[in-house]
């Protein structure tokens, strides 16, 4: 029995798990320190907690594509996050011209749900320009061929925005029905926030009962389990990729407006961070697994936006805000480490090779 | 998806293509950005050879497409194809004056309708393009159905023209210093651009040696061939022996602001050398690389700098610190990711590039590493009692440093631990099973590339006196990336040729900076869909991808059907 265990565990564990007690240790040292200061009063917990929410509820529906992507087809598609910032950045146009003939304050839901279908429309056609030209003729090809295209696809498509649009930041006009605040008995939510959380979630339920209930959602389940099978089931694959980077795009589009109401700004590099932390988010759930990439989403919302108050600021760390991405990146790595098939755990883990 | 015989023309379609790409390079602004430069001076502009190049290529692929060997059938192909190319610049031209499109596209100015339409007005303008596009379309038929020794004299003399057009900034101020070379270059060159009097003698000089080499070259080869071993051996030598010179003396010849660019391309050198190791050899997808780079750079600052007034020493002392930082953390980074493949590998690193990055822009370590201002005041390098400080004797300095990594990772290609790597890349599960410790491999790996980044990192501070946490962003990974594939996965050529091609050659073409990273990936994705193993790849990938016999390796690597993967731009 002792040299079974002697067998399983080699330096390199015992020395990750050193690195996990410790990072864990930090973690509670530093909330403990936080709370029992308590700098920090309920109001303040629950403005950050809106706000985590309503960021990972966009990073869930950024996850969205890459989970589903990478379900289907068992790559990463690393130019995920340049659909989602081609979206929002096309219909900047669209909004800007709205708000200077007024046609925005006239018809704000009108508009805001014009902005939304032109978003969706170029993520959505940009996502299936992508498959066409740079990854259907790769299938099959070693494992780091279609990563590395994809990479190269991500940068193209970040300068031809730059080229198109301009290089500098473009400021999203202000929706003045999403100004203001509501008041639950004590607690504020900022108007927007609200709106982006309802709207992210409303749509994730769309898009997710799509997969679960009609006929195509459960054709590209199974072209996800199982490739060959499905085709000898009469499943047309490729219209099924097809319509996997349909729905990841539309969801990268949606989230692209929301992001861009949110931050009121757009720019062409606006997609390389929060598609990072969408992926962390997915691998978070375990990826191909849809409902896991939202709730991954929503959780690296929520740590991202809370814990530099919580638990970082106990350690005497100065200004911690500027250590948010590193605790994505942080998270990435470590779930990468220790659990690579995610809190969810894997739906496809037995068939990966 | 089969080859469809239709009835419709494949110009059209090819065309289309064609029309988009056109469209598309004149309104991301590089169509108005080239034609700052003249290739032949007030002949023709750089921005209308690009359009020129799509013509003829679109022309080409039509021809080849266009199913029938039939002249007058190619012909009308690739005749309808230039067409219709020439249709869609039309078009924009015309929609252009009639909307204004700059609100939307910033780079649909008047200057670029003039350029387009040849300053001839929009009607006659357009009709022009639709004359240019078509004998463009004509001409690169004709070009198909041509002999392949006129194709290659054709191709070779004309390309010439452009390269020296392209090139004329590295060209001309080198010329200037040689005496009798100094008159052929007035006569060679106008103040923009060749003058058409040298456009054609480069024309027919380089013409005659392309047909006196198809002619002759294979004789002249043979009799290379006919020498006796030794002989052989003794003129491979002297050819070395005449580079390492041209080398050594190539800052003096090339003058500082040359000198300046080979100091950056040599940098890259290093940093390519030490992630073919990792990328090339042992198949470890390192995105966070220049995260080693950093290390190597912060560590000389802090050892050197008297800003921060830690320890003072100097460059020499603190190179090895520098290198033993980059191994540690090689290490220290590698560790935590032994255990994973592939596309996690890649985003792992990349996070952890990211977090170094951000650490050390937090004000958090500020008094540590400096924070957002960076450290300065990092002391030059010194031999003896001169000073490394011009581009020109720093150049020695990453040359020796270019020399001895190149010699190690030359060395380790065929070594035990070179030919371990290449199992773990080819498979990790048989290399394991045939007795390779992976876990020694790989951190052997990972710490060789660290401390070449390092290296670099070391020199990149000593160089500029000065480092920053933006120097140490994403893009320069992706660079690397770029070099290494371009050049060819594994091949040491091929990250000095993918250097030269992808690092060099933007700081020579000023304009063409602002659009490097939309032609680096393009390059990325064309490469990976056309030419997967690089331009100067590693003899045994050659040999796998292009011996006739492995066809499965080739299906594998190259995979998918032909016609369909020409579309990648």
């Amino acid at each position: 029995m002792r040299q079974r265990w002697k067998e399983k565990i080699t330096p390199t564990d015992v020395l990750m798990w050193l690195i996990g007690g410790v990072i864990l240790a930090l973690i509670i040292w530093g909330s403990t320190a936080t709370l029992t200061a308590g700098r920090y009063t309920s109001h303040h917990w629950f403005d950050f907690m809106i706000f985590g929410l309503a960021q990972g509820s966009i990073y869930a529906l950024i996850a969205m594509g890459y989970t589903m992507v990478y379900g289907i087809m068992r790559m990463i598609n690393f130019a995920h996050s340049e659909v989602f910032m081609s979206g929002p950045y096309t219909a900047y146009f669209v909004a800007a011209s709205f708000y200077s003939s007024g046609f925005l304050d006239r018809h704000p839901i009108m508009s805001l749900f014009v902005i939304f279908l032109v978003s969706m429309a170029v993520s959505t056609l940009i996502a299936v320009l992508l498959e066409r030209i740079a990854y259907r003729p790769l299938r099959g090809a070693p494992r780091l061929v279609p990563l590395i295209t994809a990479i190269g696809a991500s940068f193209f498509l970040q300068y031809t925005f730059r080229g198109l649009y301009g290089s500098g930041f473009q400021a999203y006009p202000v929706v003045k029905i999403l100004e203001g605040e509501w008041m639950i008995g004590a607690f504020r939510i900022l108007k927007f926030q609200g709106v982006v959380i309802v709207a992210a979630a409303l749509l994730m339920g769309g898009l997710y009962s799509f997969v679960q209930r009609t006929r195509i959602g459960k054709a590209i389940r199974a072209v996800s389990e199982d490739k060959e099978a499905s085709s000898l089931m009469g499943i047309d694959i490729n219209r099924m990729i097809v319509t996997t980077f349909v729905i990841g795009g539309m969801a990268a589009g949606a989230a692209g407006v929301l992001y861009a109401l949110m931050f009121k700004q757009v720019h062409f590099f606006m997609g390389f961070i929060p598609g990072i932390k969408a992926f962390t988010a997915a691998v978070l759930g375990g990826i191909g697994n849809i409902p896991g990439a939202m709730l991954g989403g929503i959780f690296l919302g929520l740590v991202e936006s809370i814990g530099p108050s919580l638990f970082l600021d106990g350690l005497g760390i100065v200004a911690p805000y500027q250590l948010k991405d590193a605790i994505a990146f942080i998270m990435l790595v470590l779930i990468l480490i220790f659990r690579p098939t995610g809190i969810m755990g894997e739906r496809l883990a037995v068939k990966k090779a | 998806m089969a080859m469809k015989q239709s009835v419709w023309p494949q110009g059209i379609k090819t065309g289309l293509i064609g029309g988009i790409v056109g469209v598309f390079l004149a309104l991301v602004g590089m169509v108005e950005a080239f034609s700052q430069r003249h290739i032949i001076a007030d002949v023709v502009s750089m921005g209308h050879t690009l359009l020129l190049v799509v013509a003829l290529f679109i022309g080409y692929l039509a021809a080849k497409r266009s199913g029938r060997n039939e002249l007058p059938w190619v012909l009308v192909n690739s005749f309808i194809s230039g067409l219709i190319l020439g249709g869609c610049l039309a078009l924009l031209v015309i929609v252009g004056n009639w909307v204004r499109l700059r609100a939307v596209f910033i780079n649909a100015s008047p200057v670029l309708y003039k350029l387009l339409t040849f300053d001839y007005g929009v009607g006659m303008g357009s009709l022009l393009l639709l004359g240019a596009g078509a004998l463009g379309g004509v001409l690169a038929g004709l070009f198909y159905f041509s002999p392949v020794l006129t194709r290659r004299v054709l191709l070779t003399s004309l390309g010439s023209i452009v390269i020296a057009g392209v090139l004329q900034d590295l060209l001309r101020p080198t010329f200037a210093l040689w005496g009798p070379l100094a008159i052929i270059n007035e006569w060679l060159f106008a103040v923009n651009g060749l003058t058409l009097h040298g456009a054609g003698f480069l024309f027919v000089i380089v013409s005659g040696a392309t047909y006196f080499w198809a002619k002759r070259g294979s004789a002249v080869q043979a009799g290379f061939r006919r020498f006796s071993p030794p002989k052989q051996r003794a003129l491979r030598l002297t050819g070395f022996l005449l580079l390492f010179s041209l080398l050594l003396t190539l800052p003096q010849i090339l003058g500082l602001f040359l000198s300046e660019v080979l100091t950056i391309v040599g940098l890259y050198v290093l940093l390519g050398l030490g992630l073919n190791i990792v990328v090339g050899y042992a198949g470890l997808l390192d995105l966070g690389y220049v995260a080693f780079f950093a290390i190597g750079a912060y560590t000389m600052a802090l050892l050197t700098s008297p800003e921060l007034g830690f320890f003072g020493l100097s460059f020499w002392t603190a190179l090895p610190f520098a290198i033993l930082m980059g191994v540690i953390s090689g290490v220290l980074l590698g560790i935590p990711v032994l255990k994973m493949r592939g596309d996690y590998l890649a985003i792992a690193t990349l996070g952890f590039g990211e977090i170094i990055r951000i650490l050390v822009l937090s004000d958090f370590l500020r008094p540590w590493l400096g924070g957002a201002q960076g450290v300065g005041k990092i002391p030059k390098a010194f031999i003896g009692s001169m000073e490394l400080a011009t581009p020109q004797q720093i150049y020695y300095l990453i040359l020796a440093g270019c020399l001895l990594v190149g010699f190690i990772s030359w060395r380790l290609r065929d070594s035990r631990l070179g030919r371990a790597w290449m199992a773990v890349r080819e498979d990790e599960d048989v290399a394991q099973a045939m007795g390779i410790n992976l876990v020694a491999t790989k951190l052997l790996a990972f710490a060789t590339g660290a401390a070449f980044s390092a290296l670099s990192g070391a020199i990149f501070a000593s160089k500029l006196g000065s480092v920053y946490p933006h120097s140490f962003n994403v893009m320069i990974s992706i660079n690397i990336i770029c070099l290494i594939i371009v050049g060819g996965m594994g091949s040491i050529p091929g990250v000095i040729v993918g250097a030269i091609a992808l690092v060099g050659l933007p700081e020579l073409l000023r304009e063409f900076a602002e659009y490097r990273l939309l032609v680096y990936g393009a390059a990325l994705v064309a490469m990976m869909l056309l030419r997967p193993e690089g331009l100067w790849p590693e003899a045994v990938h050659r040999r796998e991808l292009h011996a006739g016999g492995s066809d499965e390796t080739e299906t594998k690597s190259l995979s998918g059907p032909e016609p369909s993967s020409q579309e990648g731009l």
